[in-house]
This record gives C-alpha cells, sequence and structure tokens, in this order.
C-alpha cells in the first residue's frame, strides 16, 4: 500500500526536486537561451536571462555557414540505417539465445558484450586502413555497417532480455499451431515484444546518433554527420557563442524532441533492459 | 529443451551476428597486432619491416605512459563514483511523492541526449571559460578571481562534465530499481524499530545491488572509451590524456603506426582484465 | 483419425536417460490419461508426441505414418497448455482464428469456423476481447477453442486445470468430457491429480520416472492394481500397504487394502487401533488410526457420521476378497 503523505512533505519534495532538476537541466537551457541572443549580448556581465532581443539571426549565420541539412541528413541516414540493421540481425539471434538456450548461450552473450570493450582507438587504424584500401572512407554506408557493429551487442543483449520475459510456451503453441519458424517469429514473437523493441531502437538511434569516435576519424565532406558539424566549432573565431549555441541546439533538438515523445519507450530503454 | 530442429535453427540465426563480431573484432585485431611488431611511419618512409618489441617498450617506457595510464583510472573512477553516489540519492528523490514528477524525470534524463562533442564544447566555451564563462561571471560576482578550469582544474573538469552527461543513466536505472523494491519490506523494517538510515543501509542498498552492478559495467565500457569530451575540450593537454587518447595521438597526430599499435594493444589487454572483472559480476547476475 | 503409437521410443537429457524403451498404443478416439507424481516424465512424454522434443531413439506413428522427424507444425495435433499459452496480443477471435491463418484457410471458412467453436465453448460473448481482460476460466475456453478448431488428429493437454480454482477445476473437467464425447477425437491428457485421471480417462497410463507401471481403464486399475506403485496411487484416500506377519498370514511380502473396504464393527474385528484423526464430513468419515500394529497409520472410511473421535478404540473389519496381495518387488500375485 502507497502511504499517502502530508501536504507539507510533498510540497518539500517537490521544491527540492524541481531545484536539482532544474540546475541538472540548466546547461542545456541556458544554450538555448544563448542561441537566440546577439553575440555581445551572449557574453555579457552580469549574463542575462531572459530579458534581451531575442533574435533567430545566429541561426541563418550558422545555415549559411554551412550545409546544416546535410549533416542532419547523414546523421538520420547513419544513426537510422545502423540501428535498424542492427535490429534486423539481432533480432534472430536474440530469438536463439532466449529460446533455445545452450550450456555456451551465456558465454556467447558474455562475448559479444565484452567486443564492446575492445578499446576503438586500439583498432583504428586497421579500420582507417580498410577503410582507404576498400575506398569507403568518408562514407556513409561504411559508418552505418560500423555502427552497426558497435550497437550490436548491445542490441543483442537489450533483446535477449526483453524475449526472456515472453513465455516459451506461448511460442510452442504457434509451433504447435502450424506456424513455421519464420511466422512464428513474425506474427507472435515480433508483436509482443514491440514496447522492448521499440525501446532498443531509440535507445541505440539516440548512442549511434551521439557516436564521435568514428563518425569523426572516419569523415570528411561527404558523410559527416552532427557530430563533425559540431566539432567545427571547436576553434573560436571572434564572437561565436551564440552562434556555438544555436549550432548545438540544432545539433541536439532532433534527438531532444524525439525523446520528449517517446519518454515511456526510452526510460524503458535507458536502463537497457537489465533492470525491471 | 528443444528439438535437433530448433536447436540447428537457432545456430543458424545466430551466425550472422557471431560472424559479424568476430570479423570486427578480429580482422583488426590482428592488423594491429603486426603492425605493433614493425616500424611503421607511413608519412616517413612507410612500413620498415620488423622491430620485434621495440615498440611495445618504447610505449612503455615513454615519460607519458603511466600518467596516461593513471589519468584513465582516475577518470573512470571518479565518474563512477560521483554518478552511482548522486544517481542513488537523486533516484530516492525522484521515487518521493510530489508534483510534476514526469517533467522532472524528463529535466534530469535531458543530459544523455546531448552529444559529447556538444556537451564538451558548450561547457568549455560557455560555462567554463575564464573570461567569459558563466563559472567566470559567477566567482567574479562573489569577489573571486576566475579560474581557468580547463587548464588548472582540467581532469576534475572533465570529470565533471563527464560526470553530467552519465548521471541521468544511474539515476533512471537506480530509480527504476527502487521503485521495484516492495515497499512492504520497508514497512516491516519499520515495524521492527529501524530507523530510516538503517532501512536505506539494510535493506533499500542491497536491494539496489545488482542495479549498481549493471551501471558499473555499462558505464565502464562507455567510459574507458571517451575521445570526444577530451579532443573538444584539452586535446589531451593539462594531465587530461588518457590511455585512449594517447594512443590515438601517436596513430594519428604523430603517424607513428607501429608505436600506436603497440599501445593499442596495451589498451587491449588492461580493457580485457576490467571485462573478466566485470563480466565475472554480471555472469553472476544473469542467472538471477 | 488418431491413431498414435510409440514404438521403442527412449528420451535423454544430456547422459541422463529420463524415459527408457517404451511402447505405447493410444487408439483413434481415445481418451487417455498419462498421470504420474511430478518428474515421472508424463509432460516430457507429451511434448515427444507433440514434436516440441525430439526422442533420442525409437518410432512415433500417428495414423500409421512415421512422425517421428516430423516438426510439430506439420504433425496434425493440436495441444492446450499449462499456461494457456494465449497470443496476448490477439483478439480471443485471432487467437481461435490463428492456427487457420497459418493453415492459409480462406478468411470465409475461417470465420465459419471459428463463430462454430465460440457457439460450442460460450465464448461468443468476448469474442473481441482480449485474453488479459478474461478469467482463468474463460482463458481456458480460448485455448481449447484454438485447438478445436483446426480439427485435429488428436488433442494435447498439459495439465491443463492446474492454474485454476478447486470449483472451477471441476466444472471444467466435465466440459472437457463432454467435448470428447461430442468430438469422439483422440485426447491425450497430463496431470498428476488421479482423480482427474479416475473421472475422464477412458485408459490411465501410470507413470512413474519415465516407465509405464501399468495401462488400463480406471476401474482396471482400481481393482487390479499391477503393483504396488499403482495401488498407491490410483484411489482417494490411499491405498492401506501392510508388511509383515499380516501380510505373511496372506502369503504375501505386502498386503494392500483400501480405505473404503475396511468396515468399523461395535467389538471385535480382525484389528484394534486408537482413533487418532478423525474427518467428519458428514457423508463419511475417514479415521486415521494408530497403534494396529500393522502400519503406521490405518486409514479407514466409514460410510455416514460415525461419532468415534480423537482416543477412541476403533474395531476393524477388513472384508477378505478386497485384499490385495504383492511379492517382494512389489508385484501383485494373481
Amino acid at each position: 500500500m502507497a502511504r499517502s503523505v502530508t501536504t507539507q512533505r510533498k510540497t518539500i519534495n517537490t521544491t527540492i526536486a524541481w531545484i536539482i532538476g532544474l540546475l541538472i537541466f540548466f546547461p542545456i537551457l541556458w544554450t538555448i537561451l544563448t542561441s537566440f541572443k546577439t553575440e555581445a549580448q551572449a557574453i555579457s556581465d552580469p549574463p542575462l536571462f531572459l530579458f534581451f532581443d531575442w533574435t533567430t539571426e545566429n541561426y541563418s549565420t550558422v545555415m549559411e555557414r554551412s550545409n546544416y541539412g546535410r549533416f542532419l541528413w547523414n546523421s538520420i541516414i547513419i544513426a537510422g540505417g545502423s540501428t535498424l540493421l542492427g535490429i534486423i540481425i539481432a533480432v534472430p539471434a536474440a530469438w536463439s539465445m532466449a529460446f533455445v538456450p545452450s550450456k555456451r548461450t551465456k558465454d556467447i552473450l558474455l562475448w559479444m558484450l565484452s567486443t564492446k570493450m575492445l578499446p576503438a582507438v586500439g583498432v583504428l587504424y586497421p579500420i582507417y586502413l580498410l577503410c582507404i584500401r576498400l575506398g569507403v572512407l568518408d562514407n556513409r554506408v561504411a559508418l552505418v555497417i560500423i555502427l552497426m557493429l558497435i550497437n550490436l551487442p548491445i542490441i543483442v543483449w537489450m533483446l535477449y532480455t526483453y524475449f526472456r520475459e515472453i513465455p516459451g510456451e506461448i511460442l510452442e503453441a504457434a509451433r504447435m499451431d502450424g506456424a513455421t519458424l519464420k511466422e512464428e517469429i513474425l506474427y507472435v514473437l515480433t508483436p509482443m515484444a514491440i514496447p522492448g523493441i521499440a525501446s532498443t531502437l531509440l535507445l541505440n538511434f539516440i548512442l549511434a546518433w551521439n557516436e564521435a569516435f568514428w563518425t569523426l576519424n572516419l569523415t570528411a565532406a561527404q558523410a559527416a554527420p552532427l557530430t563533425a558539424f559540431i566539432a567545427s566549432y571547436s576553434s573560436p573565431e571572434g564572437l561565436f557563442y551564440a552562434k556555438l549555441s544555436a549550432a548545438s541546439t540544432m545539433a541536439i533538438a532532433p534527438i531532444l524532441i524525439l525523446g520528449w515523445f517517446s519518454q515511456k519507450q526510452l526510460v524503458r530503454g535507458l536502463t537497457f533492459g537489465a533492470v525491471k | 529443451m528443444a528439438t535437433k530442429a530448433s536447436r540447428s535453427a537457432a545456430r543458424l540465426m545466430m551466425a550472422p551476428a557471431v560472424i559479424l563480431l568476430l570479423g570486427w573484432m578480429l580482422v583488426p585485431l590482428t592488423m594491429t597486432l603486426w603492425f605493433s611488431f614493425r616500424t611503421y611511419l607511413p608519412l616517413r618512409g612507410g612500413d620498415q619491416g620488423w622491430t620485434g618489441f621495440d615498440n611495445y617498450v618504447r610505449f612503455v617506457t615513454s615519460s607519458s605512459f603511466w600518467p596516461a595510464v593513471s589519468t584513465t583510472l582516475i577518470i573512470v573512477a571518479g565518474v563512477l563514483a560521483i554518478t552511482i553516489a548522486l544517481g542513488v540519492l537523486l533516484a530516492i528523490l525522484l521515487d518521493q511523492p510530489m508534483w510534476g514528477q514526469g517533467v522532472v524525470r524528463i529535466l534530469v534524463i535531458a543530459p544523455f541526449f546531448v552529444m559529447p562533442t556538444v556537451s564538451a564544447l558548450v561547457w568549455k566555451n560557455i560555462f567554463m571559460d575564464p573570461t567569459n564563462g558563466l563559472f567566470a561571471h559567477l566567482w567574479r560576482f562573489f569577489g573571486a578571481d576566475p579560474v581557468s578550469w580547463l587548464s588548472n582544474a582540467a581532469t576534475p573538469s572533465i570529470i565533471l562534465i563527464v560526470s553530467w552527461q552519465w548521471l541521468p543513466f544511474a539515476t533512471l536505472i537506480l530509480l527504476t530499481a527502487i521503485q521495484s523494491l516492495d515497499s512492504e519490506q520497508l514497512e516491516a523494517a519499520e515495524m521492527d524499530g529501524a530507523s530510516p538510515l538503517a532501512r536505506f543501509f539494510y535493506i533499500t542498498l542491497p536491494h539496489l545491488s545488482r542495479a549498481i552492478t549493471i551501471v558499473l559495467l555499462i558505464q565502464t565500457i562507455f567510459l574507458l572509451a571517451i575521445f570526444a569530451e577530451i579532443f573538444v575540450t584539452t586535446g589531451g593537454a593539462f594531465g587530461t590524456r588518457t590511455l585512449s587518447y594517447l594512443i590515438f595521438q601517436r596513430v594519428l597526430e604523430s603517424q607513428n603506426i607501429g608505436l600506436g599499435s603497440a599501445g593499442g594493444v596495451y589498451a587491449i589487454i588492461l580493457a580485457n582484465i576490467v571485462a573478466i572483472f566485470l563480466m565475472r559480476i554480471v555472469g553472476k547476475n544473469l542467472d538471477t | 483419425m488418431g491413431q498414435i503409437e510409440l514404438k521403442q521410443v527412449t528420451k535423454s537429457f544430456g547422459d541422463v536417460q529420463v524415459i527408457p524403451p517404451l511402447d505405447l498404443t493410444i487408439k483413434d478416439g481415445e481418451f487417455t490419461v498419462f498421470v504420474g507424481p511430478s518428474g515421472c516424465g508424463k509432460s516430457t512424454l507429451l511434448r515427444l508426441i507433440a514434436g516440441l522434443e525430439d526422442i533420442t531413439t525409437g518410432h512415433i506413428e500417428i495414423d500409421g505414418s512415421d512422425a517421428t522427424d516430423v516438426v510439430p507444425a506439420r504433425r496434425g495435433l493440436a495441444m492446450v497448455f499449462q499456461s494457456y499459452a494465449l497470443y496476448p496480443h490477439m483478439s480471443v477471435r485471432k487467437n481461435i482464428a490463428f492456427p487457420l491463418k497459418m493453415a492459409k484457410m480462406d478468411q470465409a471458412e475461417i470465420d465459419k469456423r471459428v463463430d462454430a467453436a465460440a457457439q460450442v465453448l460460450n465464448l461468443a460473448d468476448y469474442i473481441d476481447r482480449r485474453p488479459g481482460q478474461l478469467s482463468g476460466g474463460q482463458r481456458q475456453r480460448v485455448a481449447i477453442g484454438r485447438a478445436i478448431v483446426r480439427e485435429p488428429a488428436a488433442f494435447l493437454f498439459d495439465e491443463p486445470l492446474s492454474n485454476l480454482d478447486a470449483a472451477l477445476r471441476v466444472g471444467m473437467r466435465m466440459e472437457i468430457s463432454e467435448l470428447h464425447k461430442k468430438l469422439a477425437t483422440t485426447m491425450i491428457y497430463v496431470t498428476h491429480d488421479q482423480v482427474e485421471a479416475m473421472t475422464m480417462a477412458d485408459k490411465i497410463v501410470v507413470l512413474q520416472a519415465g516407465v509405464i507401471e501399468q495401462v488400463g481403464s480406471p476401474l482396471e486399475l482400481y481393482r487390479a492394481p499391477r503393483n504396488t506403485f499403482v495401488a498407491g496411487f490410483i484411489g482417494s484416500p490411499r491405498m492401506n500397504l501392510i508388511t509383515g506377519e499380516e501380510a505373511a498370514k496372506h502369503d504375501a511380502h505386502t498386503i494392500g487394502i483400501r480405505p473404503e473396504h475396511i468396515d468399523v464393527v461395535e467389538s471385535g474385528g480382525t484389528w484394534q487401533g486408537t482413533v487418532g484423526v478423525a474427518e467428519h464430513l458428514g457423508s463419511d468419515t475417514f479415521f486415521h488410526i494408530h497403534n494396529t500394529g500393522l502400519a503406521d497409520t490405518l486409514t479407514v472410511r466409514a460410510i455416514g457420521d460415525v461419532s468415534l473421535t480423537h482416543g477412541d478404540k476403533i474395531h476393524l473389519a477388513p472384508r477378505a476378497d478386497e485384499i490385495h496381495r504383492f511379492d517382494t518387488a512389489g508385484l501383485r500375485i494373481a
């Protein structure tokens, strides 16, 4: 039974939680606010909070300076492509591990996770070299594959944990009802696991969207996603806080909005399926 | 419990994932091993043949090696300690009844969505800049001298930035775990005369141990690989060069592939030591 | 048609053989119950017939053709699971239609059959609900509906009533029995509850540790248990098994007598003891009797309300023609 709490206690909780929440959110809020200031207002001392001349000039400047659309498109292709491809490969693997476990299943799963611990720098040059040899440096498809491989262990693990919550008897019932393996996975398992699959999709989309090692090191003009777009702002040229803020806002806005709309799946996804 | 047919189907369906990951692991690893035994300077004469263990010896004896190892460990340990400690407190707070819980939760999760390059740039310039940063304004307001965060306190600054990014994750996992705690257990403890503090240490914290393990594992995986935060803020200067970053510099900046590869092998060994340690814990937890 | 034949079937998990070579024929239209204590291999045997597990050696024939290597989907059998195993994301209608959809039947025929099944099982009122909104008994009916629409060669039931409460269980038991009379299709039913076995079966297969102890009709098993295990397992309350001197008087190692075959008499009687616990049910009275010198506890059933209670002396007269005799190996002596 949930216990009733006095209004006073609830007020105190609310106040503390909101203060801490806003404090944690503040850097993002401040960045968004700054993006609507002029450069002079952006560095004014004392800082201006809400009362300044709101302007969208920074956004147009950033758009002129670089082709935001292409970076955005690259990010969508790379994050979306790698996640979808990962799911397609991971669903059958996770089915096998969850419903036909053998003595080695746990070892395979742990081994998969351990590949995630291989330091990327340790294999940077070989991958770099392979990309040059294959002529796929600065290529979106190459990045889709690489990011898929990086996230695959996590996708398999998450799907495995979600699938394990589904009773095996239901899949056996489908088998008795005359479903082939393909039909069993397509019509019974997948619909039942939709919430888990959605969480997995979302989380890995975000991880791929924010991935900043391979995307920075393997792209130049053609395939560069938003991580590279924003990194080009790391060398300051004169007054640039407002423009930096505008660019930052544009880089994180799609994910923030996505996160806002799919909070429930995301919260579930963020726990990597590991905690119920 | 399955038939031969389903077992062979299972093997077949697992094959793509296993083969891809095996290739992704073995091919570059073999190449890294190969390069690590060669003098290979792409810009200064290319591949100049075998050198035995020279690269390995040089990498370890270089004055930057041990500082890099310790920086790596300090950053990982620092971020883990901060995120787990604050995460537990925050999770308990968010578990209390309040108004607007959903909104507060979104506010707390938000930093996780921010790409590392953005958060590093924003923190570096808008907050930590010694002249125009918000912290500098704040310090001056209280009459103190602004601090050059990223040169004078570089490692703590990076720990702060990374902790800000990972606190949401830790909080969320721990919150989910706390919500799964049976309130009757706490009530039973209360009836047994346990104080709030005793209830926290004897009931809540043990209940969270599995969740904490998971936070530990997942964060360590990602933290060992942090790159953008250092690349953008200090470029490895001021004692923030982690092992990963040191190798990155050897490979891409000095274009010494042999030396960098030897470093890569060390990093892989280090990661494996951590991995074995962590996998033991997680392996146990997977059973439950 | 639905004759199922197991020939020298064995099953091993790793090195452990859970079912030693086993032969069994289940005739078309027969209601066969596999009964035995938990872990006796009855569910495994059912899953072998279903094809959800491979048999290690031997053959399974369904209607005379070898089905040993046929996948479950092609065996033409339908199964009702202990957990019902309904598809939670589908409505009752879609659940029942699923096997027909898998068989690529045309929609009009599917609708016709689903409606007919819903009619038979009283499901029409909640045909568009999801399984989550149904009670245990209703879910059970949906699971049965899903099985009957296919018109399978045989139905397999895996402890289908064990998740229901006692009252519902009795009702469903009757419904399944009636369904069998109506459809006259082979049914194989697994349970650990000997009352279910006795009330429903045409033929009972008693299993222990993967071995068939006895096959026969309920009354055959009741009247002539082949060994002490079957004697103790079938019948409620359990048969009293007595060894030692008293058994020797009957030229046996063990004798058995059912509680309902011992009469309580005013005085005299062959055996005496003191009442430990008396369970007064009104229609019957069960006595658990100590100090008889025969066994630790002797159970006796008396018709009606007999007013003896704890600590009272009781006189017993076993009916001589109802005494079962067993040899040292526990086998029945004819």
